[in-house]
């Protein structure tokens, strides 16, 4: 099945740039972990500010961007913002389309990020604030040496997960025509037939991206873990 | 006290002055990020009326909307089913003291659970249509469903899995005692109160499910998004259109996340009943206390 009909593994790295499609792949992920990483820590900060107003705009930011389709924002991105409402990001098509999947990718997964720091700061029991309180560290000394470590290490895990969905997700960038990974198979299955092989390339293309950092964080979370 | 985190005392007259300060910060960075984007729309002529009259006509629902939320719904609902069938089997058989078969369901799942569903769907769609295994217009739906479903069932199975792993150890042993085998005590006693337990994730997955189901947009399946996109076109008012498109989005999801909750809240008020025998005549084992 996976060679008498249609193209087999060879052919299709031989006449297709899978390499240089993962790489795109890559380099989305990589910019909008950074991109989601900012967005999420102003955000977090913002929904545990003693502040209101503060702690609603960023309630709102969450509550909105979770509960609306990445690929929504992805097409809205070019068929709304770019086409209609004239916010190009660059005059080349492609470089446009790049820059806004990066900004789609970090505003959606900032809101998870977002949740994930704030979930690693309700890990610390309340009596870790007191207690610093307590032995005279000012707000600042009890946050930097008491409670933003802590939060940091109770976040790990969550914040993987969030990484990997955040790899996984840059294929939404296929639908308004990026040229990663999900987009070349897309045009590989047009002009072929589809194949397993051809299914399993990317399949264990995005296994060998995910699994490290799986395994990474999961690592790193089960070192870095507060017992209590 | 209201202090929404561990991080903050009650504010004294220095801090209440800045907590004024910042109020009046973010009101205003936040209205002018607003008014940067209405601008932005009313001079792209997106705020007119005769763009968002549309939405007032019953057509535009009955034609556009309407259906698209149906392919939506109909996409999600099926993908749940089979994503719960499939997670029960595979959760199982992760919990089989066949070791073979526990190694076979893990690997099916934590591969389905590393491939993005998109990836999925277009393989789908492709085999499909080639091989002609469903009639030509239910392709994308039969990829779309199928992509949610191995996703989103390898996702379940781990649920299935940790929910029966972290049950009390009492009533697997007490299952084993009174004469049960390894598989009778799975299916009526393990796997009933796995599942009870995992009802508030399960809804949760299914607010995953609905979102991932405008991936269908990618291969052509008639869901909302790409309704409102065939609305926008039809009408030209491709932004309103889009937001409308979120706002149905966020509410439905907005409501299942509540659902969640509710349950959630509902178990915990039940909790200890759920080892109870469902049979209403049965006297309440009073040993089952919420203590256990």
């Amino acid at each position: 099945m996976i060679t008498t009909r249609g193209v087999g593994v060879v052919d299709v790295l031989g006449r297709y740039d899978v390499l240089g499609a993962f790489w795109v792949t890559i380099q989305l992920a990589v910019l909008a972990a950074l991109g989601s990483l900012v967005l999420g820590a102003v955000v977090a900060t913002m929904r545990v500010s003693p502040v209101r107003v503060l702690r609603f705009i960023g309630a709102a930011y969450v509550n909105i961007v979770r509960n609306t389709p990445l690929t929504l924002l992805m097409v809205f991105s070019i068929l709304g913002a770019t086409f209609i409402l004239g916010l190009q990001l660059s005059s080349a098509t492609g470089s446009n389309i790049f820059r806004w999947a990066v900004v789609m990718l970090s505003v959606y997964h900032g809101a998870f990020v977002c949740e994930a720091l704030r979930s690693g700061i309700n890990t610390v029991p309340h009596g870790q604030a007191e207690a610093a309180r307590s032995i005279g560290l000012t707000f600042g000394q009890s946050l930097r040496q008491v409670i933003l470590p802590q939060a940091f290490r109770g976040a790990v895990a969550p914040l993987g997960s969030t990484l990997i969905a955040l790899i996984k997700n840059t294929t939404v960038a296929a639908v308004i025509g990026a040229t990663e990974a999900a987009g070349l198979l897309q045009e590989i299955v047009e002009n072929e037939t589809g194949t397993l092989a051809v299914f399993m390339i990317f399949a264990i293309g995005f296994v060998l991206l995910t699994l490290p950092v799986g395994i990474g964080f999961t690592a790193l979370s089960r070192r870095l873990a507060v017992r209590r | 006290m209201s202090t929404p985190s561990p991080l903050f005392d009650a504010p004294g007259p220095r801090a209440r002055r800045r907590h004024a300060v910042l109020t009046a910060l973010g009101a205003v960075v936040a209205a002018v990020l607003v008014a940067l984007a209405l601008r932005r729309m009313a001079e792209a002529q997106q705020l007119q009326a005769s763009l968002w009259s549309p939405f007032l006509t019953a057509v535009v629902w009955r034609e556009y909307l309407l259906p698209g939320l149906r392919g939506t719904l109909q996409a999600a609902a099926l993908s749940v089913a089979l994503a719960g069938v499939f997670g029960i089997l595979f959760g199982a058989g992760r919990l089989s003291p066949n070791r073979s078969l526990r190694w076979t369901c893990g690997a099916v799942v934590e591969f389905f659970r590393a491939v993005p569903v998109l990836i999925m769907m277009i393989f789908a769609f492709t085999v499909f249509a080639q091989r002609q295994v469903f009639p030509n217009e239910l392709n994308p739906l039969a990829a779309v469903v199928a992509g949610l479903t191995l996703y989103n069932g390898s996702v379940i199975a781990e649920l299935v899995r940790s929910g029966v792993v972290n049950l009390p150890r009492g009533q697997t042993e007490a299952a084993l005692s009174i004469g049960l085998t390894r598989r009778q005590a799975l299916r009526s006693v393990q796997l009933p109160q796995a599942v009870t337990a995992m009802l508030p994730a399960l809804i949760s997955q299914l607010v995953v499910v609905l979102k991932d189901s405008a991936l269908g947009y990618g291969i052509t399946y008639g869901e909302l998004l790409n309704w409102s996109k065939t609305l926008g076109s039809a009408y030209a008012n491709t932004v309103p259109a889009y937001l409308v498109a979120a706002l149905l989005f966020i509410m439905v999801n907005v409501w299942l996340g509540r659902g969640a909750t509710a349950v959630e809240r509902w178990l915990g008020r039940r909790r200890g009943a759920v080892s109870q025998p469902v049979d209403d005549g049965a006297p309440a084992l009073p040993a089952a206390g919420p203590t256990r």
